[in-house]
């Protein structure tokens, strides 16, 4: 694996991540501000990202601002929310073309730090209130995203089995916000949350590309200083125990039912047996090599899909299947059968050599893309431990058999959801 | 072997077409980990009115046969292939579009192993009934997962409206009902046509040593028999230049209506010799009107008749082409009308020579950012070359362009006749 070089630099105020390679023809700029998950202020923050991007002072209008990213050779912007374990992030990208492919250009990148500036530190607003409205059109948008999910059948039936699973946690919070809060909320308690957003939560900033790693560090701290006084700290999730199996079956106008299961594993990021935890997940269902893959859908012909993948941050597992609707009871034991076949050492050396080769695989092809490259180290800074990825595929390769059924034992089913066609599987 | 320069952005593709007719991309890409390789034959849904490997006589085949084919080629007598590629880390998969199947796989290592992996499974095709029989529940609830997303159906409904026998207005899968009649014997007759050395390219891009992989191809290929290369005839029916129906309508369960406006190409407009220039201005026109920095799509955010975004798309091949906006709409009425509005309108206006060179930044700097992806690269040059169309003109078409070309190729892409509405409404009460 070639190296990856970061070079971290702890700022006062802020974290800068530096990666300087030669592999992409644009230079990527991330921002990421981070905060525990919290009800009271998270569907301010999910509109953010909204308001933000209909202008500043300098592009009054959504499309002034897009107009400058034309300028700056069709530059990629966008700014989006989301949640990481039981944190909420916000997050800035900017994606420019390097100046070197280009005639007559020199200083595009730099152009671009002031534009990020711009939209970060001028939004449109007067007297500690955003455009009223601007903020009344725009909570319209979020009231039709919200309502759209149910539209979405997958997305639907992840979200319904969190709300079920985590009720009580900070976990099954909705990133996307809530459709009460929307008439309470006006220009000034969303300009509250932006002030605090930027200068208490916690930032990292990210440069994946083709630059001299000082100049970088200069034009960043000229263009992005802004008064900071970081009050917030990630939060790290205590692990939770399930009570018994719970089971929600919910009907609409659907032809194809979705089964979508949550477990607890009690393994984070952090621990010594998350990488244990990783290969179960590529033996179990994270790869077409995987038990759910071949038996779900290869030898019973169950689902088009089946799979499952991990939360790291807060010691979840889910498993995805689309499947027909009177084929519940069997694909449901089928799963279940994985699961149980694992922790009872059913797993050949074959099934482990595949999964550490796909993880291992997988690790690489995330270092081909700048995108891949800051999550991978965001999720260092998110899950508390740092590890370059020469030691990560390291950790992988030597995980045992017998650290697979352990962490396999330890994990146990929380809940069930069911999504399933109005008819109950009659042809439609 | 060709050298495939692009001085611009410093780039270099080789290429080589094989005895047995088989054209081969390698682009070397050594800051990369992987290696990302793709087998491409020039066959996709479209094709199922044909004339078979040494035949004349035109033969007709069940809708979602080249989708099929592309799903049973992993199986084989010893078993999975999927199971080749992971236990070397490669992860394989396979797609079908409108005109092209392609198979393919990324690796970060053992890449001349995998690539001779691809080689060798694409072309030993193994069917029997009961493998034939088994894949059909799984098709089915690929098809039924589909026929769920409203993105899906608003997209196959405004290819419905607009065309009326050409074959592109099939769902890419079939139907259920199509692919329970599908036999082993159609899919041979299929395979035997398609699959020939002379009608496929791959394409391989990452990090491998060039001198090695050549030569692995080329052994691998020079082992192998094939049919004599024979000229494949394809129909797609008679098509007229207007659309079919000016509306569509679909209704299922959403929430939010959805709207989109269609624009059906004349076939005039399909000359290779035009492709890349033809594509590009309907790119431009969709940039400058209704992108976010666009003066259209403004005024429809302002009226309140667009959520969010657009959805912008434009595909152009040999046999059909189709522009698309769209996106989700509390008035699917008005928003159509005005969106009709806008695109006729575009015949009368000028562009001003400000937003022209705008637009070309942008473009330029997207053509750049392009090369990022090791995917998206192979698939854009290989998608060309099915087309017999040099990719690289890209950049001298884009430099070339002037306003007035761009208002001559909206004169004549634009007109009433060519437009067609399709909606997705939530079901009545």
């Amino acid at each position: 694996m070639s190296q990856v070089t970061e070079q971290t630099i702890q700022k006062d105020d802020y974290s800068l991540h530096l990666f300087d390679t030669k592999k992409f023809k644009t230079n990527t700029i991330v921002l990421k501000f981070t905060r525990p998950l919290k009800r009271e202020n998270i569907t301010e923050r999910a509109l953010l990202p909204f308001v933000l991007q209909k202008g500043s002072e300098k592009y009054p209008t959504e499309r002034a601002l897009r107009q400058q990213l034309d300028e700056l050779y069709g530059a990629k912007f966008s700014i989006y929310g989301g949640k990481k374990g039981e944190n909420h992030i916000v997050t800035f990208i900017l994606d420019i073309p390097n100046e070197k492919f280009i005639k007559d250009e020199e200083t595009l990148t730099k152009e671009g730090l002031q534009f990020l500036s711009e939209v970060l530190t001028k939004p449109k607003a007067k007297n500690q209130a955003f455009d009223e409205t601007l903020v009344e059109k725009e909570k319209d948008t979020l009231k039709s995203k919200i309502q759209s999910i149910i539209d979405e059948k997958m997305q639907y039936a992840n979200m319904r089995l969190i709300d079920e699973m985590c009720e009580d946690e900070a976990f099954g919070i909705h990133a996307h916000g809530y459709l009460d809060d929307l008439p309470q909320l006006d220009g000034k308690s969303l300009y509250e949350t932006y002030q605090q957003m930027i200068t208490e939560d916690r930032l990292d900033v990210y440069v994946v590309g083709d630059f001299d790693n000082d100049q970088m560090e200069k034009d960043i701290e000229e263009n992005l200083s802004f008064s900071r006084n970081p009050q917030a700290s990630i939060y790290r999730s205590e692990s939770i125990l399930p009570k018994k199996v719970e089971t929600i079956t919910e009907k609409q106008k659907i032809q194809q039912a979705k089964l979508h299961m949550g477990f607890r594993t009690g393994v984070q990021f952090a621990d010594d047996n998350f990488p244990a935890l990783q290969v179960f997940n590529g033996i179990f269902g994270g790869y077409p090599h995987s038990k759910l893959f071949l038996n779900v859908r290869e030898k019973h012909s169950l689902a088009y899909y089946a799979a499952s993948r991990f939360e790291s941050n807060k010691g979840l597992l889910f498993v995805f299947s689309g499947i027909a609707p009177d084929k519940y009871d069997q694909a449901r034991e089928i799963i279940e059968a994985q699961h149980q076949a694992i922790s009872e050492g059913e797993i050949t050396d074959k099934e482990i050599d595949q999964t550490k080769k796909a993880i291992t695989n997988q690790l690489k092809e995330t270092l081909d893309r700048s995108t891949g490259i800051i999550d991978l180290f965001h999720q260092q800074v998110i899950g508390g431990k740092s590890e370059d990825p020469q030691a990560i595929a390291k950790a992988i390769q030597s995980v045992t058999k017998e650290d697979v059924i352990a962490v396999s034992k330890q994990i146990e089913l929380d809940t069930v959801y069911f999504l399933t066609a109005e008819n109950g599987g009659e042809e439609a | 072997m060709k050298e495939l320069t692009i001085p611009r952005i410093n780039e270099t593709i080789y290429q080589e077409t094989l005895p047995n007719g088989l054209t081969v991309f390698y682009y070397p890409k050594e800051d990369f980990e992987k290696t990302f390789a793709i087998f491409s034959t020039n066959y996709g849904s479209i094709d199922q009115k044909f004339t078979p490997l040494n035949s004349d006589e035109f033969t007709q085949v069940p809708d979602g046969i080249a989708h099929f084919l592309e799903h049973k080629m992993f199986e084989k007598e010893d078993g999975d292939v999927f199971q080749h590629f992971s236990e070397r880390g490669a992860s394989a998969n396979a797609f079908t579009s409108f005109t092209q199947t392609a198979y393919l796989f990324s690796s970060t290592e053992d890449e001349e192993r995998n690539v001779e992996t691809l080689l060798d499974f694409v072309q030993d095709p193994y069917f029997t009934e009961q493998t034939v029989e088994k894949e059909k529940g799984i098709i089915e609830q690929e098809i039924r997962m589909y026929d769920d997303q409203s993105d899906w159906r608003l997209f196959f409904g405004t290819l419905q409206s607009m065309f009326e026998n050409h074959p592109v207005r099939i769902d890419i899968a079939g139907t259920v009902d199509s692919i329970y009649t599908i036999t082993r014997e159609d899919l041979y007759l299929c395979y035997e046509t398609f699959y020939h050395p002379s009608n496929m390219s791959l394409f391989v891009i990452g990090n491998f040593s060039l001198q090695e992989m050549a030569e692995l191809v080329r052994n691998n290929q020079a082992k192998k028999e094939f049919a004599p290369i024979d000229d494949i005839k394809r129909d797609y029916g008679e098509e007229k230049d207007p659309v079919f129906k000016k509306k569509e309508v679909i209704h299922m369960p959403v929430q939010t209506p959805k709207c989109m406006v269609g624009i059906k190409d004349k076939k005039e407009h399909l000359q290779t010799s035009e492709l890349l220039k033809n594509e590009l201005v309907r790119e431009l026109v969709m940039d400058l009107y209704f992108s976010k920095s666009g003066k259209y799509f403004e005024e429809l955010y302002n009226e309140g008749l667009v959520i969010e975004t657009l959805r912008l798309e434009s595909y152009m091949e040999k046999s059909f082409g189709v522009t698309m906006i769209g996106g989700r709409t509390l008035k699917p009425e008005e928003f159509s009308d005005r969106v009709i509005d806008m695109l006729l309108n575009l015949k009368n206006s000028t562009i001003s020579e400000e937003g022209f060179s705008r637009m070309k930044k942008r473009k330029y700097g997207e053509l750049i950012r392009d090369f990022n992806e090791l995917e998206g690269t192979a698939n854009q040059i290989i998608h060309y070359h099915d087309l017999s169309v040099d990719y690289r003109n890209i950049f001298e078409t884009l430099e070339n362009l002037t306003r007035d070309d761009m208002k001559k190729v909206i004169d004549g892409w634009i007109d009433q006749d060519q437009i067609t509405v399709c909606m997705v409404l939530p079901e009545e009460e």
